[in-house]
């Protein structure tokens, strides 16, 4: 494989602490290694007044699966005036909140990203979900199977058996080649089946008799006694009311005292996903505001807690969720069109177009929480930037999301020139907040910490010898900031070039090559369980509308697979 | 106002793309750098000029250019699209998407037109003088912004389907109309001179239909209020108003609810 020599970049590696000075980097056999490693016969590639990072990891996002195809299937509307053939070697690109699995690679990987993570997946729907990851190319996927919901889960928690959940939990990863623990309204899915919801940590779930508190903390217990890369990756319950961040704290509160147990130096027990969503105050739409302080305050305090921001990007989009009742209810709001989906004994969805529209109040509002919400972490290596896209957006839109980030004079712009600006200053305290976010920060937010919450910093998201060579170089001096906030969205939207495994496969904003996609999993070892065994095989004959031996995803499903092997039997 | 006129030289053998076709896209271009604008035939890139003879020249903007397309027409998609001022004459039918998301400006078909005309269209004045297909001012496929704005006069029939989600402007249908009239519409006016098959108003929360002629039947969600009289594009006449579609949500103004409304010549 080719040598590289990234040379005079400004190099921005959390893991190494290395805040902008100029280093070159070397790639050898798709890795990082020290400079003297290289042969003379090494390419040289000049990034002088460039920014040099790791590959951009996306820890949440909807890019494959049947949900998404659901909101492909019915709003045709998304990809009217909006499919097109770039030239070069790229396939037809279409659509925008919901784009085609190609446009979906293509775009992560101008954008400088290498990994993204479906956030969720129906185990009953795997297989559809493998096959669009397998043709999403270039960056590497991997996908969290839903949980929080799911008959077994919740009768094996119900009487706290940790043991024989972590052995069905062990037993779905593998059946479905999933990634983790993901947990959509926990309870409040099921409990939408008898036409009711969860919306506190202590409704009870009709029938099964358990809390959503009791389903996470069993969660958290699950998740550790496997000692899983990942933690639990939490979407709680009240999502998107007014108030509803008392909810948030209450479920963020269920972490204490639990501490990781793994191999892979992952430190939190509970990574809470698009917290944006999750940080209303107020008790209606009218006296709706901003509770990003309140919520932030408890998490920098936290250190077993990591969370992703779900940033409002005030676009016309396509919300999707295992939240059921949520959807239906945001459908009730918006009057436009709704679809649901549910999936037997294991979870639901459901799908609106949504407006962010500038000139509502409440979107205008949101747009600003989720800003808040970056601009009070204090620690950058446990809040990682998301669009949840697309429900908060889609992730094309990263680089707008960096630039308000990075610039008060953006954030301040966009915030006088709301229709109901002075309603949007009163509700929030964005005004208030001087920060911009370096580059360094960013770095960690968007590289350096999620692969810890993955557990994956091993290998990706920094740029020491010996890590992955998933690179991005972008066209920003850091010696010479623009003045122009534009320069800092233009300059993140297509990478100067960007490596995957040492491969160089975009190279100004172009895609030049299709990369070696890979799909991640994790492959639990337990301790053989004859009372899982049996119950999957009862359930199967009882329950499910397929067969047990139909359920599980063939190896031809994920062709290039990078299995975690954890071993649990100790 | 100056004139651009565009002459068929030959008829494409599939169908000719022709999104620019609008005084939007030609405005400040000369004839030769007109012929040179893409138009796709199938997967095929093709130009104006290798389809039409062109002559005379376009105004500074929009709204100075004045477009003449003489010859058949009838393959011919997208010819006005999102066009925002000035004026399209066509001597002949056109086929789909003809005025799809116009603006403002004048659009005048001299022939009929396919079906998906005048779809979302915004503002502005389009005059069909035969006949227009089906999901004439409707919204696209899986889209909820059908007409909001402007005015479609059609001499002719119409098809079915027409204005579905509709949201606002007007619509005056001098011959006669197939089923699905102003399904989900939630704003607007349509006017039917001659009759309507059936399934007027389905699932419509707003807006006014008026028909002069017969409805084949009244959909059950509609109930006869009052006898009215109204002054309709010219014309004084008693109307029996209905309200509806009673099985649909209706937003409420000052406590009182919504409705959609057909009114019916007596």
């Amino acid at each position: 494989m080719a040598e590289y020599l990234i040379k005079n970049g400004h190099v921005f590696d959390p893991v190494q602490h290395i805040k902008g000075d100029k280093k070159d980097i070397a790639i050898k056999d798709g890795k990082i290694v020290e400079t003297s490693a290289l042969s003379p016969a090494a390419k040289q590639i000049d990034a002088k007044g460039k920014s040099v990072m790791a590959g951009a990891m996306e820890i949440h996002a909807h890019v494959a699966g049947p949900k998404v195809n659901l909101g492909r299937w019915y709003r045709p509307e998304d990809k009217l005036f909006d499919s097109h053939k770039t030239p070069g070697m790229t396939r037809i690109e279409g659509g925008k909140s919901i784009p085609t699995v190609f446009k979906t690679g293509y775009e992560y990987a101008r954008m400088g990203y290498t990994f993204a993570m479906e956030a969720a997946m129906p185990p009953l729907y795997a297989r559809h979900v493998h096959e669009e990851i397998h043709d999403t190319p270039i960056i590497d996927e991997a996908a969290l199977p839903v949980f929080g919901n799911n008959w077994f889960m919740l009768e094996y928690l119900k009487n706290h058996e940790i043991e024989n959940n972590a052995a069905y939990v062990a037993w779905t990863l593998n059946q479905t080649k999933g990634y983790g623990i993901k947990i959509v309204n926990p309870g409040g899915t099921e409990a939408w089946a008898w036409g009711l919801n969860c919306l506190s940590v202590n409704d009870p779930v009709p029938y099964f008799d358990i809390t959503p508190a009791e389903i996470i903390t069993g969660l958290i217990e699950t998740n550790e006694y496997l000692g899983l890369p990942h933690s639990i990756h939490i979407h709680g319950n009240n999502l998107g009311n007014p108030g509803c961040y008392q909810t948030t704290l209450d479920t963020l509160k269920l972490a204490e005292g639990f501490k990781a147990k793994n191999n892979f130096g992952r430190k939190q027990v509970m990574h809470q996903t698009h917290l944006q969503f999750h940080a209303y105050g107020g008790d209606n739409w009218g006296n709706f505001e901003s509770k990003a302080k309140e919520v932030m305050d408890y998490v920098n305090k936290q250190d077993n807690l990591t969370i992703d921001t779900g940033n409002v990007t005030l676009d016309e989009t396509t919300t999707m969720t295992a939240d059921g009742p949520f959807e239906h209810h945001l459908g009730g709001l918006n009057h436009l069109k709704w679809a649901n989906v549910d999936v037997e004994l294991e979870t639901a969805a459901g799908v609106v177009p949504y407006i962010y529209s500038p000139d509502i109040k409440v979107c205008a509002i949101q747009w600003a929480i989720g800003l808040e919400l970056a601009l009070y972490a204090k620690d950058p290596m446990r809040c990682f930037i998301t669009t949840d896209h697309p429900n908060a957006g889609p992730f094309t839109r990263y680089p707008r999301v960096i630039k308000w980030l990075m610039s008060k004079k953006a954030r301040d712009e966009r915030l006088n020139t709301f229709k109901h600006t002075d309603k949007v200053i009163a509700a929030t305290t964005l005004a208030e907040i001087d920060r911009e976010i370096t580059l360094y920060e960013l770095a960690a937010m968007t590289r350096a910490g999620p692969a810890t919450s993955l557990g994956l910093s091993k290998d990706y998201g920094g740029l020491k010898p010996g890590m992955n060579a998933d690179i991005a170089i972008y066209n920003i001096n850091p010696d010479k900031m623009p003045s122009d906030p534009e320069e800092i969205e233009k300059a993140f939207s297509g990478v100067a070039c960007l490596f995957k495994d040492g491969k160089i496969c975009v190279k100004d904003g172009i895609v030049v090559d299709n990369g070696n996609k890979r799909t991640f999993w994790v492959d639990v070892k337990v301790k053989p369980n004859k009372q899982v065994a049996h119950d999957v095989k009862e359930k199967f004959l009882k329950y499910y509308s397929v067969n047990e031996a139909n359920y599980s995803v063939p190896d031809s499903y994920a062709p290039h697979p990078y299995v975690i092997a954890v071993d649990a039997t100790q | 106002m100056k004139t651009v006129t565009l002459t068929v030289k030959q008829a494409p053998e599939l169908y000719l793309e022709c999104e620019n076709i609008t005084p939007d896209t030609f405005a400040g271009k000369k004839a030769d750098e007109i012929a040179q604008l893409p138009a796709y035939q199938g997967k095929e890139d093709t130009t104006l000029g290798e389809y039409f003879t062109i002559a005379g020249e376009a105004g500074a903007t929009a709204a100075e250019t004045q477009i003449i397309l003489k010859g058949d027409c009838s393959k011919m998609k997208y010819i006005g699209i999102k066009m925002t001022a000035g004026e399209v004459i066509v001597n002949s039918s056109t086929d789909m998407y003809t005025g799809g998301w116009m603006k403002g400006g004048k659009l005048v078909v001299k022939g009929d037109v396919h079906s998906f005309c005048g779809l979302g269209m915004e503002g502005g004045e389009f005059l069909i003088e035969g006949n227009a297909g089906n999901y004439l001012g409707a919204s696209y496929r899986g889209d909820w912004r059908g007409m909001q704005g402007g005015i479609i006069r059609v001499k002719g029939n119409v098809g079915s389907d027409v204005c579905t989600f509709m949201n606002g402007g007007e619509l005056i249908v001098e011959g006669n109309a197939d089923v699905h009239i102003a399904t989900h519409a939630e704003g607007g006016r349509i006017v039917i001179k001659g009759d309507v098959n059936r399934r007027v108003g389905g699932q419509m929360v707003k807006g006014e239909v008026i028909v002069f002629g017969k409805i084949g039947l009244m959909m059950p969600g509609f109930k006869y209020i009052k006898d009215v009289d109204l002054e309709v594009d010219g014309t004084k006449a008693r109307f029996a108003e209905h309200i509806g579609d009673l099985g649909e949500r209706h937003p409420t103004r000052k406590g009182e609810p919504v409705y959609g409304k057909i009114f019916l010549k007596k």
